[in-house]
This record gives structure tokens, C-alpha cells and sequence, in this order.
């Protein structure tokens, strides 16, 4: 569906000294910098595959999902959606896919929802009954029917980021791109969000590209993870491989009846204590959870014990750490 | 054909229906515009009463001050603001996501902006100046009717000719401020240009001799100049077709420029703010 080869992008940035001298020369010998934004980037995508494009600021998510969707070309390298070559046949190709860009607004701001939708209609040439049907569909789903008649500039960033998701698939795209869909949004609006998405690509084998920072995004989401940084990619595959390259300790959280003076178990390293609850970090590969437990049981007076994994931003967190990548 | 357009369409009429509820500013406009009219009209007089041999008569000068009055936001002089808020917010990225050839979309918006926005002033100028002027015993200082019927058609095709000529000048600007990140620039340049040019500031006619030939070729004289002096008649028969000619292959020439800038920058598109 998706495939994208070696693809690099450079862009040219003016820059200058500061100061008043270094205005005026500006004016007269401007000096530019090149900032390679992508350094050879290659994936394959299958259709109704859900990926998540992950990558500190800067890292060049954005830019791979704009030269996808034809709004960029690239410097050098190809890619193809869906068997054409976005910049190349751009047309053809932007009246199959959908964009959602979480920072820029495509509703047009004094109109109200319902004509803002219509003339996205009217843009990509829809039949009137599908798009009435589609429409309401899309209405019922992200529940929008008390937003239609208010104009788009009254609409909190939620309700507006609702909208936008709708209005991008009003013309039944076979793939949606999504750059930082849930960027600002409120839990509730987040949770819609998500909820939408998942039901698009289990119900409609929608085929997503999505870049968030928010992790819980990609834990809901993506069965496949992208990692991008400097323009090259780190790590494709599963949030399970990921977490199990980068961070795979497991925290065990150990709440003791009395308090004791000293907490030194075999194969464990004390994270943290406070009071009679104490924090250990262990290597599954190496100490069995159930041997752990069994061995401070022994020793102490156990209130009660949780086991967990480390949260993902700080797997990610310490992922970009050991690849040197700038946050 | 009709498919064809249905996206072009349907954004000039949304533009169109934006534009016009600036009743407002139309009005502030319209009430500027008048003041000006009137010192305007009495400056030429001044001149132009008891002159012999002038390039233009008195009747023709105020016909012309008149309709320059009325259509005076029919000039391209700045670039449309909303592209303009997109180019500096990004939001421009999403015009190259629609399945639309982006010159004729945006030479749509430009079509609504350069219709809409005049017509809203340009009936309460008319009406003050032919009826009311006329109607209170000062018709001399009024705009009269045009000068007769064929020239009532000629006007109406020139003035069509017109605003396909001022949208194709303003999708230009548009452009423009897609390659430049600002629109301060193009609109500093363009407004005294297209004032100057279009014969808004002083009739084209009654510029220096020298000056005719150049301001009968350049591509400005078809914004206003052309269609107004079709109206009053001092540009008739052969002299009128030539001109009709002129106008309209300036608008074929800007087209042609203005997909070709379109065409570079949009390759080497920068978006904003990653």
C-alpha cells in the first residue's frame, strides 16, 4: 500500500549574525545553512496496517507524513501510495487519502461545521446520497450533531479537532494520514479521539500513518511503532520489541507491615523508598518475578505487592537516550 | 465540464456569500469614497472647464472619476489575507491536499473577492452619483448614462474582462506571498502601482503625451481605464475592439505567469513550524 525508499529531504535555512551589522549584510549577501530534515528513510506498509510515527521535535515525522502526502518533494528517493507518487500525481493521489494536521485548522473559520462540510464536498466531487450517508454516519460517531450549525472559530480545540477528523474523511479515503491528532486536547477528547481511529481501521481496514508524542496514543493504537530521530529511522516494529530493546526492566512495588532499616535483595535494585513502600527494579531475563516475591516475603512482613513495567515515556525516553538523540 | 467546475464553483460562492455580509465596511467605504469623488470632481473641473484641445472633456472625466469611485476595490492591490494568515500559520499545506488544480482554486477565491467586495459599493456609488446628483439639479457633477447602447454592451463585456483580469493580477499576489512568507511587500508595491496604472489617480488620457503609447500597452490600463472610457465614449469603434484586445490578452499573458510561479513555488514548498 504504502512504500517509501530511501527518501531525504534538505531544506535551506537563512541565517544570520546578530545584531544591527548583521541585518545589513544579510540584506546583501544572504547566508543559508542546510538542515538535512530526512536522511534516507524506508518503509514498507501493508493496506489496513496502523503505524505510529514517533520521534522527538524536529526528528522529521512531520515532514515524512507531508512529502506522503504530497504536499512536499522530496530531495532525493521515492515512495508510492497506493501505486502513485504523491508529489508527482498529486491530484490523483490527495482525492484517495486523508490528512488530519493536529496544529493548522482545514475547516474554514467563519463558516459553521455543516457548510464547511459541504463544500469539502462539493471539493472532492461527492455524490450527494453518499455523502449524506456517509456524513451522518461520521456525525454519529464522533457526535457532532450539536456542533454543525456553530461556526468553526466558536469551537473549543476538542470539538473542533472532532470536526477535523470528520471532515478529512468525508470522501471515504482508503488512507489516513494523522500528524499529531490529539496534540492539546483534554483526556475525554483524547479518549475520542483514539476511540474513532480504532474504529476506522478494525471496521473499515482504514490504513492509518499517525505521529503523536503522546505515548498513550501509540499504546491504544499502533501495533506497529516507527521510530524516527535525526532523519534516519532508529526502530520499526512492535511497542513490545521496542520496550524489550530499550528498557526491559520490570518494577516490583513491595508496601511492608513494619518498618525496616534496610531493603538488600539478590537480583533487585531499590528505585525507591518512602517510608514502609519500597520501589525494586529487576531483569525478567534474569530473576523470576515469583522467585523475588517468594524470597522478600521470607524476610519481611508483606502488606501488599504490584508488579509493573516502566511507563512507556520513560522506555521511549530512555530510548532516545541511547541513541544520542537530542529531545 | 460541469463536474469539472463543481469544486471552483462551490468555493467562489462560499467566498461570495462571506464577502458580501461586510455591509459595514462597505459602508465606511462607500462613504470615503464619496468625499473623494466629490474633491476629485472638483479638481478636474478646475481643470478641464474652458480648456481647448484637452485629451478628455469635462463630461467624460467625471464619468470616469465617478465608475473609478464605485469599482475601486475591483483594483488587485492587495493579496487575499486569508491565504495570506495561511502562508504564515501553515495552513496553506492544506490547499495542496485538496484534489484541485490549486491555480484555478485560488483564481476562484479571487473571482468572489474581486466581484463581492465591488458590487457591494459600487450600487451605492452608482445610485448616489447618476440618480441622486442628477435628481438635486447638480447632473453636470453626476455620472450620466453611458454613451448609448452598443457602448452600454462594450462596458459590460470590459468590465467582465475586467475582473477576470484583476482576479488573474490577484492570484499573482497570492502567489507571490507563498514564495515571499509575507504579503507587506507585494501589497506595498502593488497599491501604488495599480492606483497609478489603472488611471485611479488621474484618468490615463490626461497623462503627460509622451507617456500615451506606454500606458496604452502596460497591463493595468485594463483594470479600469479600458472599460471606463468605453462607457463615457471616448474610446470608440476600432479604437474600443483594439483596446477590448489588449485587456484580454493581458489576462491570458497574467494566467500563463501566474501558473508558471505557481508551479516553481509550490515545488520547493516549505512548510512552517515543522
Amino acid at each position: 500500500m504504502i512504500l517509501v525508499d530511501s527518501l531525504t529531504k534538505s531544506f535551506r535555512v537563512a541565517e544570520r549574525a546578530g545584531g544591527a551589522l548583521g541585518t545589513i549584510t544579510s540584506l546583501v549577501r544572504g547566508r543559508y545553512r542546510t538542515v538535512d530534515a530526512l536522511k534516507g528513510v524506508s518503509f514498507a506498509l501493508g493496506e489496513g496496517e496502523l503505524l505510529g510515527l514517533i520521534g522527538p521535535n524536529g526528528a522529521g515525522k512531520s515532514t515524512t507524513i507531508k512529502i506522503l502526502c504530497g504536499i512536499l518533494e522530496p530531495t532525493s528517493g521515492t515512495c508510492e501510495v497506493g501505486g502513485l507518487v504523491p508529489w508527482r500525481e498529486r491530484v490523483r493521489h490527495v482525492a484517495r487519502i486523508g490528512a488530519v494536521f493536529g496544529q493548522r485548522t482545514q475547516l474554514w473559520w467563519d463558516l459553521p461545521v455543516r457548510e464547511s462540510f459541504e463544500l469539502l464536498r462539493d471539493i472532492y466531487r461527492v455524490p450527494p446520497d453518499r455523502y449524506r450517508a456517509r456524513s451522518d454516519e461520521l456525525i454519529a460517531l464522533l457526535d457532532l450533531d450539536r456542533l454543525l450549525s456553530t461556526p468553526v472559530r466558536q469551537l473549543s480545540l476538542g470539538q473542533r479537532m472532532r470536526c477535523e477528523i470528520a471532515a478529512s474523511m468525508l470522501h471515504d479515503p482508503r488512507v489516513l494520514f494523522l500528524d499529531e491528532p490529539t496534540i492539546g486536547l483534554d483526556a475525554v477528547a483524547k479518549l475520542a479521539v483514539r476511540d474513532f481511529v480504532k474504529t476506522l481501521h478494525r471496521e473499515r481496514g482504514v490504513t492509518v500513518i499517525l505521529t503523536t508524542h503522546d505515548m498513550h496514543d501509540v499504546e491504544a493504537l499502533a501495533e506497529r511503532v516507527i521510530v524516527i530521530g535525526k532523519g534516519v529511522i532508529l526502530a520499526d516494529g512492535s511497542l513490545v520489541s521496542l520496550r524489550r530493546g530499550a528498557l526491559a526492566e520490570r518494577r516490583l512495588w513491595v508496601h511492608l507491615v513494619r518498618d525496616v532499616t534496610a531493603v538488600d535483595i539478590p537480583g533487585a535494585v531499590v528505585r525507591s523508598r518512602q517510608g514502609r513502600s519500597v520501589e525494586l527494579a529487576f531483569d525478567p531475563r534474569t530473576t523470576s518475578a515469583h522467585r523475588l516475591i517468594a524470597h522478600i516475603a521470607s524476610l519481611f512482613e508483606v502488606e501488599d505487592v504490584h508488579l509493573e513495567e516502566p511507563p512507556i515515556e520513560e522506555v521511549i525516553a530512555r530510548f532516545y537516550a541511547q541513541h544520542a538523540v537530542e529531545v | 465540464m460541469g463536474a469539472w467546475a463543481r469544486p471552483y464553483r462551490a468555493v467562489f460562492r462560499a467566498r461570495f456569500h462571506l464577502l458580501v455580509q461586510y455591509r459595514a465596511a462597505a459602508l465606511a467605504g462607500f462613504a470615503t469614497q464619496c468625499w473623494w469623488g466629490a474633491i476629485k470632481v472638483m479638481v478636474f473641473a478646475a481643470f478641464l472647464r474652458g480648456a481647448v484641445a484637452s485629451p478628455m472633456t469635462l463630461r467624460e472625466a467625471v464619468d470616469y472619476i465617478w465608475l473609478g469611485q464605485a469599482f475601486l476595490t475591483l483594483l488587485p492591490w492587495t493579496a487575499d489575507p486569508e491565504l495570506a494568515r495561511m502562508v504564515r500559520t501553515g495552513d496553506v499545506a492544506y490547499e495542496r491536499l485538496r484534489p484541485l488544480d490549486t491555480y484555478a482554486f485560488w483564481y476562484a477565491r479571487a473571482v468572489a473577492r474581486r466581484t463581492a467586495t465591488p458590487l457591494l459599493r459600487a450600487i451605492p456609488m452608482v445610485l448616489t452619483a447618476g440618480v441622486l446628483l442628477p435628481l438635486a439639479g447638480l447632473g453636470t457633477w453626476g455620472l450620466a448614462g453611458p454613451d448609448g447602447a452598443p457602448a452600454a454592451a462594450l462596458f459590460a463585456v470590459s468590465m467582465v474582462i475586467c475582473v477576470a483580469l484583476s482576479s488573474a493580477f490577484s492570484t499573482l499576489l497570492d502567489t507571490m506571498v507563498v514564495a515571499l512568507l509575507s504579503e507587506r511587500g507585494v501589497n506595498t508595491i502593488m497599491g501604488p502601482l495599480a492606483i497609478v496604472f489603472s488611471g485611479n489617480l488621474v484618468p490615463l488620457p490626461l497623462l503627460l503625451d509622451w507617456l500615451q503609447p506606454l500606458m496604452r500597452y502596460q497591463p493595468f490600463a485594463g483594470l479600469l481605464d479600458t472599460p471606463f472610457r468605453i462607457y463615457s465614449g471616448h474610446l470608440r469603434g476600432l479604437d474600443a475592439a483594439a483596446a477590448l484586445g489588449r485587456q484580454a490578452f493581458w489576462v491570458v499573458a497574467l494566467v500563463l505567469v501566474g501558473r508558471l510561479l505557481m508551479g516553481r513555488v509550490m515545488s520547493r514548498l516549505q512548510t512552517q513550524g515543522g
